[in-house]
């Protein structure tokens, strides 16, 4: 269990802004932080990680790591931090990256064979391509066993595939290490398939805090009216079916009947189109 | 061809060793601070450290003389306490050499572990390494270019220095008599043709140490995959 109560004046590019923010987040949970560019979700992260300094209290697992007195220092905190640039230790092999955070070469070998990396660990991270490194930059953040992963945007570099084959190594690591996750994802099918709860930042605030289906379907109303997606999921409601469905960066809703939810499974690639309406313009 | 006296080289080979050995290990740990401070005081202290840069040498040598003589406290201080004389033998040539060529440390230094990713350092933080280990094992092996120029060019600028180590040393032979004192007084007393020997013998290793630099950060670049 953490608690997080924080607050930091930032200064971005809009002038001085307020940090401030108030959270409890229960252990194994896997919490997407969203929110425009600026609104203060790497300063979240990077003050969890005692990377940055802030006014308040967190305490994890009723360990105190920040009040007015103790500010425990990041060597201190035993978490597991994703950047976006991945940061390798550009001397080291992939091997050297794990055993350099922690010298248990049975776990750097676990890691390296869940995320097909065990034929690299001998190469340096600058011959590696994105996926490959941030493959390695999530085991590596893996080998202090943390009890909480952090994650700043770790796949928003990447390509749609690569992104999709990380995103599962993402998932089955959280499942087996157990650990309590936060990421900061802008990509709806992303937090979709990944989160159990959504935290969208605005201006330093948490504005919507809740499950990914309570947050993301607000941002429907895409104004196309042919488009490919990808089933995410198949809810029975009453006597319908709805297919939740991800569209580029949306997440839309469509209603089936008892054939059609037969018809299709999750995962299928659908062409989600419609005829018998006026597009309005406005 | 007659004997050539080799004691001035190898008094100059032999100061610009120690000078940066020495320097080495007195510039690391600023360099690294002020890599990494928000100090205030970073343009200040960087100002002071580059000033043997743009001083004159004779200006340098004339301070450095006036702290060291047996008139100053602290060149008092010395001959009296450990019976050590700071000028007028090597020792004060020493001492003066890490003042000359101590921004020249410094500044490669200090550049390379700025270009350093600063997400890099944190990760070793989160690994739960301290800063000397970040130090020892992730950010000194990333800078090995910047090492090396750093390394190179203060032994390079210790053999080349003359105003500085002429004021402060003299020219005494076997104890201050450096290559570069050793030309001059050939070019005083006329000696043309040894002012060539040496002169050329100083132009030729010269030349292998900063060839030998500009090689290998080529190809330490090719090696890591970054186009020059």
């Amino acid at each position: 269990m953490i608690h997080l109560d924080i607050s930091k004046a930032l200064f971005g590019s809009e002038g001085t802004m307020s940090l401030h923010v108030k959270l409890d987040i229960k252990e194994y949970d896997f919490i997407a932080l969203s929110g425009q560019s600026g609104s203060g979700k790497t300063t979240i992260l990077r003050i969890l990680a005692g990377l940055e300094s802030a006014k308040g209290t967190i305490s994890v697992a009723n360990k105190i790591w920040l009040n007015e007195k103790i500010a425990l220092p990041p060597q201190k905190r035993g978490i597991g931090f994703v950047f976006q640039d991945y940061a390798l230790f550009e001397n080291m092999s992939v091997e050297q990256n794990l055993l350099y955070a922690a010298k248990d070469k049975g776990l750097a070998t676990h890691l390296l064979e869940l995320t097909d990396l065990k034929a690299l660990k001998n190469r340096l991270p600058s011959t590696l391509s994105g996926g490959q490194k941030q493959r390695v930059s999530l085991c590596r953040a893996l080998m202090n066993r943390p009890k909480l992963l952090l994650m700043d945007e770790p796949l928003s570099a990447l390509d749609p595939k690569m992104r999709l084959k990380l995103q599962h190594d993402i998932l089955s690591l959280h499942k087996e290490f157990g650990t309590t996750t936060i990421m900061v994802s802008h990509d709806p099918s992303e937090i979709y398939r990944l989160a159990n709860r959504v935290l969208v930042l605005d201006h330093g605030k948490i504005i919507q805090d809740g499950t990914p289906k309570e947050v993301l379907l607000h941002q429907q109303g895409s104004q196309k009216f042919s488009f490919q997606g990808e089933i995410l999921d198949i809810i029975k409601a009453d006597v319908i079916h709805i297919a939740i469905i991800a569209i580029a960066q949306q997440i839309v809703e469509v209603i089936l009947d008892e054939a059609e939810s037969k018809l299709y499974k999750i995962g299928d690639s659908v062409c989600v189109s419609t005829k018998a309406f006026a597009p309005t313009l406005s | 061809m007659m004997a050539l006296d080799m004691e001035p080289f190898i008094l100059s080979f032999k100061l610009a060793s120690l000078t940066t050995f020495i320097l080495f290990l007195i510039a690391l740990p600023i360099a690294w601070w002020l890599s990494q401070t928000k100090c205030r005081c970073k343009p200040f202290i960087e100002a002071i450290a580059s000033l043997p840069i743009v001083l004159p040498p004779s200006v340098l040598g004339f301070y450095l003389l006036y702290a060291l003589s047996y008139n100053s406290p602290l060149g008092a201080f010395f001959e009296e306490t450990f019976g050590i004389k700071l000028i007028f033998n090597f020792t004060g040539l020493v001492i003066a050499s890490c003042f000359y060529s101590f921004p020249f440390m410094l500044q490669p230094l200090q550049g390379g572990f700025e270009s350093l990713n600063k997400n890099m350092l944190e990760a070793s933080y989160i690994a739960g390494k301290s800063t000397l280990q970040t130090l020892l094992h992730v950010s000194l092996p990333n800078i090995k270019p910047a090492l090396l120029t750093s390394l190179i060019v203060t032994f390079a600028h210790t053999v080349g220095e003359f105003g500085v180590v002429l004021m402060i040393g003299g020219s005494i032979p076997g104890e201050t008599k450096v290559a570069s004192v050793a030309i001059y007084e050939f070019v005083e007393v006329m000696d043309y043709e040894m002012a060539h020997i040496y002169s050329g013998i100083m132009l030729l290793l010269s030349f292998i140490v900063l060839l030998s630099v500009y090689l290998f950060n080529s190809h330490h670049k090719k090696r890591i995959g970054i186009s020059s």
